[in-house]
């Protein structure tokens, strides 16, 4: 059994402390008046000539681009400015909550991601990853707070609390011919309600999988194994689907303009090699404690693997998405692209070294998949790269040109971090670190390669 | 090497052959070869064989395959004969790289794959219309052969042999 050690606790729970700290220091600079508004804009970029840049960017930066531009032709330079200052103050009081949401959603994902992986070990009968069940469990245990969090969060967008979501304001939508087509589909009610069916699903699995998997311990036949096996490939089968819509309604309506057809398949590479990289983490931060006694460096190098080969897949589908949009160079596709490389350069193209330059150079050789420092070094790497790539899907589409990583993006990043650890950890604890019954225990602790 | 008498010794499964190969070992004698109809997994470890230079090998010829892909395509696309395609004119690398990847890809590839299987074949002293060297035609079928050297000790050898299971021992003089 694995003690939770009160040195960490008190770890994490300075981390959830910061990262709180942060956070409200965050929200309570977000300005209150179009002037507090252009003031800080002014004051950040020391005045004069940034109004016509931004004016510029902003055009073709937010969502409601079409039914900005419209009005602007119709009104008079006066009203423009006006207009200007109104969105400018959306998008810095948009900032806090996107920060917020950005934490909330990546630290979700890595359970999710996880959970997808742990689902793949049961319905594949895998032998090697037996030893890593409990770590998995443990990290998979953060999806119930971390799914309910995310879940708050669209409950006080779609009350209006915040405009990230700008489809859910109606004023919007009047003005918006795109939007209204989309109406069906892109309404408060029942985005929410798919928000819950989805957050049901994933819990009932996670629920019973870790049900099932406490009993087969016990256990002296294998019936627990069995019906393990028949939920998770049940589970598969729900989870490409409802990760597929999460990924629509969660991050692509945020820009309710665009949309790219294998954006599911995206999130979830982004979902799944952060997962990995995090089991790969916490068995090393285990195993360095002493426990795990039977993870030897064959384990690691399978996690490796799998971290070389995801990257390389995550790499594969970004590019997919970015080649198509920017050699047909549609206006309506290729803006997504256009905000994110001239307003987000080094954020855009630092994720691309983060998530597959280095991982691919670094993992390339196998012997380096088998050093516990490397891993960890390339796995930090790695999810950090990950939470920019969040951090760009949903940043630009919020704020506009308005980023940086101020006090709320690194308050958000710490709290969902130490809440995330505490969680885990504090899961890990509560139960045997081997699932001594599993029918492949034998040769998971065999294994070698 | 005293004498070229070796012992071929032969086998039917390839755990008993695993072993074998390292009770044989473990006596000091001399392997000088395996035959096997397929891979046998850490055979090679077992055999205290290095490790494998291929995957060098494999990273410096994807790298050539880089190379020449981005040479190549510079000189089709940008200095020999720059056409506007879809809107976007060669005039610069750079700017057109994007549409070049999936070819730098598939070259990379190309010449990792190719190169490496040559490569591997002329180590292995391969060519068309070699002729096999392996001993005993069954190996290419489902039995693995050992074959080991004899020095001053055969009964002893051929006794320790038959212990690990050996299905049949022969002893061949390379010198007739």
């Amino acid at each position: 059994m694995y003690t939770f050690p009160n040195r960490l606790k008190i770890t994490f729970l300075v981390l959830v402390l910061v990262g709180a700290a942060g956070l409200v220091a965050g929200f309570l600079s977000a300005p209150s008046s179009i002037a507090e508004a252009q003031s800080m804009v002014a004051d950040a970029h020391h005045g004069g000539g940034h109004g016509e840049t931004h004016g510029e960017a902003a055009t073709i930066s937010h969502g409601d681009s079409n039914a900005e531009k419209n009005s602007h032709v119709a009104e008079t330079t006066e009203a423009h400015e006006d207009d200007h200052g109104e969105h400018l103050l959306h998008q810095l009081q948009n900032k806090p909550w996107a920060a917020l949401y950005v934490a909330a959603f990546f630290f979700m994902m890595i359970a999710l991601g996880t959970l997808a992986f742990y689902a793949i070990q049961r319905a594949a009968q895998a032998g090697w990853s037996i030893l890593l069940y409990r770590v998995m469990e443990g990290i998979t245990a953060y999806l119930l707070p971390g799914t309910l969090i995310v879940l708050f969060l669209l409950v006080l967008s779609g009350m209006h609390l915040n405009h990230l979501f700008i489809w859910m304001d109606p004023e919007v939508v009047a003005h918006d011919k795109i939007i209204q087509g989309k109406v069906a589909y892109l309404n408060v009610p029942f985005f929410l309600a798919r928000a819950v069916f989805y957050i049901l699903g994933w819990n009932f699995y996670r629920y019973i999988s870790r049900k099932y998997s406490l009993a087969q311990d016990a256990a002296n036949d294998i019936s627990n194994h069995k019906k393990n096996f028949r939920w998770s490939a049940g589970f598969l089968v729900f989870f490409i689907v409802t990760e597929s819509m999460m990924s629509w309604d969660w991050i692509m309506s945020i820009d309710p303009h665009w949309f790219s057809t294998l954006f599911g398949w995206y999130v979830f590479a982004s979902m799944f090699v952060s997962g990995i990289t995090v089991i790969a983490l916490i068995t090393i931060y285990l195993k360095s404690k002493g426990y795990l006694p039977e993870v030897n460096d064959s384990h690691i190098h399978d996690l490796g693997k799998f971290m070389f080969g995801i990257s390389v897949f995550w790499t594969y589908l970004w590019f997919s998405q970015f080649m198509l949009i920017w050699y047909s160079n549609i206006p309506e596709e290729v803006t997504y692209f256009l905000t994110r490389i001239e307003d987000y350069n080094l954020p855009f193209f630092g994720m691309l070294v983060m998530n597959f330059l280095f991982p691919l150079l670094v993992l390339m050789n196998s012997d380096y998949k088998r050093s516990n420092y490397i891993i960890v070094g390339v796995g930090i790497v790695v999810v950090l790269g990950h939470y920019i790539d969040i951090f760009n899907m949903i940043m630009p589409s919020a704020v506009g040109d308005q980023w940086f990583i101020g006090m709320a993006e690194i308050g958000g990043f710490l709290f969902f971090l130490g809440l995330f650890l505490w969680v885990v950890f504090s899961a890990l604890s509560k139960a045997p670190l081997i699932a001594k019954g599993d029918p492949y225990m034998g040769e998971s602790e065999r294994y070698h390669y | 090497m005293s004498s070229n008498k070796v012992i071929h010794a032969l086998y039917d499964d390839d755990d008993v052959l695993l072993k074998a190969v390292k009770s044989i070992k473990d006596e000091k004698h001399h392997i000088e070869e395996v035959y096997t109809p397929f891979p046998v997994h850490g055979l090679d470890k077992v055999l205290g064989l290095e490790g494998t230079r291929i995957a060098i090998m494999s990273f410096i010829y994807g790298c050539i395959g880089f190379g020449v892909a981005v040479a190549m395509i510079n000189f089709i696309m940008i200095a020999d004969w720059p056409q506007n395609i879809g809107g976007k004119p060669s005039f610069s690398f750079l700017e057109n790289m994007p549409a070049f990847v999936p070819v730098m890809f598939e070259m990379t590839v190309f010449f990792a794959a190719h190169l490496m299987v040559i490569t591997f074949y002329l180590r292995s002293k391969l060519w068309p219309f070699k002729e096999a060297e392996n001993p005993n035609p069954l190996t290419t079928d489902d039995k693995f052969l050992v074959e080991v050297a004899v020095e001053e000790n055969e009964k002893k050898l051929t006794a320790l042999l038959k212990k690990t299971g050996a299905i049949d021992i022969a002893l061949i003089d390379k010198d007739h």
